[in-house]
């Protein structure tokens, strides 16, 4: 970890318009996302324009462009999670946290992904908090559980 | 030369050519969409299906090679209803605010509709709603009128290589959109209007400056004073229905006073001015005293990609502000001192072939004392919008002569609308500065004509000139790129953003038939010809000021008035 873009791009010297994506990849795994500065700095690496790169990034679901909060929250709307119920609960963390699929709460304690799925169908629905999965949630339940995140954001 | 069957007809087609290509020279219509005349084929927008025997689907005519033999139906009834469906399909989350548009009766996708009989909404999908983009002062864009053809990112990426726009996102998802979906005006968008000229929807347009001219023509307290631009007299007609080329500047004289101008001046006048600083900056630059190769600096979009993609070249520049600031500066000092007018009451106004201009006048530099230079900018279709809200007709005009002194021109100043003309007009007015004799022959043939980069090498006294002249950025960049390796044999550039110079600027008639440009040129230089005054230092009216006011070319007043100097900027690029 705490590779940083510069790093990324000196161990891809003389990388082409066709190692984009791997690069972009490859700097969201060290930076969480995808920034200005970073896509400012690919494009002069593989000479193309920052309105290309921000073009293909945005194709993708996988590439986010704000920080990770604090607490990352994945909200699987797989096929199982699906038919038990997840779009409710999706809306109820958007509602709460007043933020959209890839975006980071302004207070920067909370962001938000959508997943295809998280490999527990058993558990469905489920979200998972920095990588610690809740199953079985609700509506209802999820809300209480992102207040037990902001609670212990707010002391720490 | 392969021959193909179209309709049942012998067609010759090219070696190598594409279907669209041979329909076309043939003078069979096929309807096109994302085509972009001189760029390679994307085939997206699939208008220009046709039926090939032997294909088991419908073929994009504008991607589909050609081969011997071929037998081709391009108005089956299947191609037509293929077609028919797509526009239907780009039709069912169009806004159909056609009345409101700015594009209607000019739009693409009304004349499709309208070819393919299109009379009922037959495909209702869920309308897009996203915000306009208003941040820029020159262009609008409006997202729900983006048909994605993608012809408005070609031409910046692929024509003018800046590159501020693309596809984002996927599927029914998909924008055009810059970089973080920042507004225009913090990309890197250097304002030239390309893409409007090439937007078949209305979902490019100007910045209108229209309401606030027509308020400050009613408003009392304010002298309304106007300039007119170099290509605007062989352009407008083409507005109201006639022929491109046709001069029309003196019945546009006299529309300028219907509208209630108080002032009709020439920016052709300030292109004269512009000659004698630039070639005397030219002259004090060969003598030693700045870099060379010296740049032109009269195309606000080129001024802007200097400071953005080549910061570094900046000192190359001419300091010299464009025509358009020039007058604009004339006419709040000089021509307010001579009419006992304070500034402050003047509104300026100028007409331009060009979208960029709307920037440029905006820009800080060219404040002066809390006053712009000019106040609003109309481009060539505003104007013509503004003459028919009056009730006016073009056609009705008797021609009448633009205002003195500052309507007095020289042949040299008219040419500055076409590529090459700024060259031409400095080389006649530098040859004269250097041997103090005319030229012998005033026609510099190596710098007309249309092609995108025209090199020249000019004997003027004992040197030998070199001389570059691109229109288009992406030739622009292509010799920047060899100065910046160290070419060393050219002396002076001339660059204009638009393809072919002003005549084709993004503020010019949209939809132009092919051979409008050439038209328009021809027209220039054969105005040019039959002047009696071809160049700028003989213009009276620039001697006279020169004279009377500003002393002489890079004097402290002209520093003061008619130069500006530029920033490096440091959008996301």
């Amino acid at each position: 970890m705490n590779r940083t873009v510069p790093d990324i791009l000196a161990a891809h010297p003389g990388a082409g318009r066709d190692a984009l994506i791997p690069l972009l990849q490859e700097v969201q795994e060290a930076e969480g996302y995808i920034s200005r500065a970073a896509v400012a700095e690919l494009g002069t690496h593989l000479d193309l324009p920052a309105s290309r790169i921000y073009g293909v990034a945005t194709f993708y679901n996988q590439f986010r462009f704000q920080p990770l909060g604090r607490y990352h929250v994945q909200v699987c709307r797989g096929t199982a999670c699906h038919v038990k119920g997840s779009l409710g609960v999706f809306a109820a963390i958007k509602r709460t946290l007043k933020i959209e699929d890839g975006e980071t709460s302004r207070d920067g304690l909370f962001s938000l992904e959508v997943v295809s799925c998280l490999g527990a169908c058993g558990l469905a629905p489920l979200v998972a908090v920095n990588g610690q999965v809740h199953g079985e949630v609700t509506p209802e339940s999820v809300v209480e559980i992102l207040r037990r995140y902001r609670r212990e954001g707010a002391v720490a | 030369m392969p021959m193909i069957e179209v309709n049942g007809r012998q067609v010759t087609a090219r070696e190598g050519g594409t279907l669209l290509d041979a329909l076309r020279r043939a003078g069979i219509q096929v309807p096109t969409l994302c085509h972009y005349e001189g760029l390679p084929p994307t085939g997206s927008c699939r208008l220009c299906v046709v039926e090939v025997e032997g294909a088991p689907n419908l073929v994009p005519s504008c991607s589909f090679p050609v081969s011997e033999g071929m037998r081709v139906q391009t108005h089956s009834p299947r191609a037509v209803r293929a077609r028919k469906t797509i526009v239907e399909l780009l039709l069912s989350n169009h806004p159909d605010d056609c009345l409101y548009c700015a594009q209607h009766g000019n739009c693409r996708l009304q004349d499709l509709s309208e070819d393919l009989g299109v009379r009922q909404r037959r495909l209702p999908g869920s309308r897009t709603r996203l915000p306009r983009d208003i941040s820029s002062p020159a262009i609008v864009r409006d997202p729900d009128k983006c048909i994605l053809c993608g012809r408005c990112i070609r031409a910046c990426a692929e024509v003018q290589t800046v590159a501020a726009i693309d596809f984002t996102g996927r599927g029914s998802g998909t924008r055009v959109d810059t970089a973080f979906g920042e507004g225009l005006n913090i990309s890197s968008c250097i304002n030239c209007g390309q893409c409007v000229m090439v937007c078949p929807t209305g979902a490019l347009t100007e910045r209108s400056h229209l309401d606030q001219v027509e308020s400050a023509l009613q408003d009392p307290d304010l002298v309304p004073v106007v300039q007119v631009a170099p290509a605007i007299s062989v352009s407008l007609a083409e507005l109201f229905g006639e022929k491109p080329g046709r001069d029309v500047e003196g019945a546009l004289n006299a529309l300028l006073r219907r509208l209630g101008f108080a002032r009709v001046f020439d920016t052709s006048f300030s292109a004269d001015l512009t000659v004698m600083e630039e070639a005397s900056e030219l002259v004090a630059r060969l003598q030693g005293a700045g870099p060379l190769p010296l740049m032109t600096s009269c195309s606000p979009g080129w001024i802007k990609f200097v400071e953005t993609f080549y910061p570094d070249l900046i000192p190359n520049l001419s300091t010299c502000k464009s025509p358009q600031q020039m007058l604009g500066a004339i006419i709040k000092s000089r021509f307010a001192g001579i009419q006992g007018i304070d500034p402050a009451r003047i509104y300026s106004v100028s007409i331009m072939p060009c979208t960029a201009k709307k920037f440029e006048a905006g820009r800080s530099e060219m404040l002066r004392g809390g006053l712009v230079d000019v106040d609003a900018v109309l481009t060539t279709r505003e104007l013509a919008e503004l003459v028919r809200r009056r009730g006016l007709k073009l056609g009705d005009q008797a021609p009448e002569p633009a205002d003195m002194p500052f309507g007095r021109r020289s042949g040299a100043g008219k040419i500055f609308g076409a590529s090459g003309g700024v060259t031409e007009a400095a080389i006649r007015t530098a040859h004269f500065l250097v041997t103090g004799r005319e030229l012998e022959d005033l026609t510099v043939e190596p710098v007309r004509g249309p092609e995108g980069i025209k090199r020249a090498r000019v004997q003027v006294g004992e040197l030998e000139l070199g001389v570059a002249v691109v229109s288009g950025l992406g030739n622009a960049r292509r010799l920047l790129d060899e100065i910046r390796e160290g070419r060393r044999d050219i002396h002076f550039v001339e660059v204009m953003t638009c393809p072919g110079g002003c005549i084709n600027g993004g503020g010019q008639p949209i939809g132009t038939r092919p051979g409008a440009i050439t038209a328009r040129m021809r027209a220039l230089y054969r105005i040019d010809k039959g002047e009696t005054v071809r160049t700028a230092h003989a213009n009276p009216a620039v001697r006279s000021l020169y004279a009377d006011f500003l002393g002489e070319p890079l004097s402290g007043l002209s520093h003061e008035l008619l130069h500006t100097h530029y920033e490096a900027r440091t959008p996301l690029r």
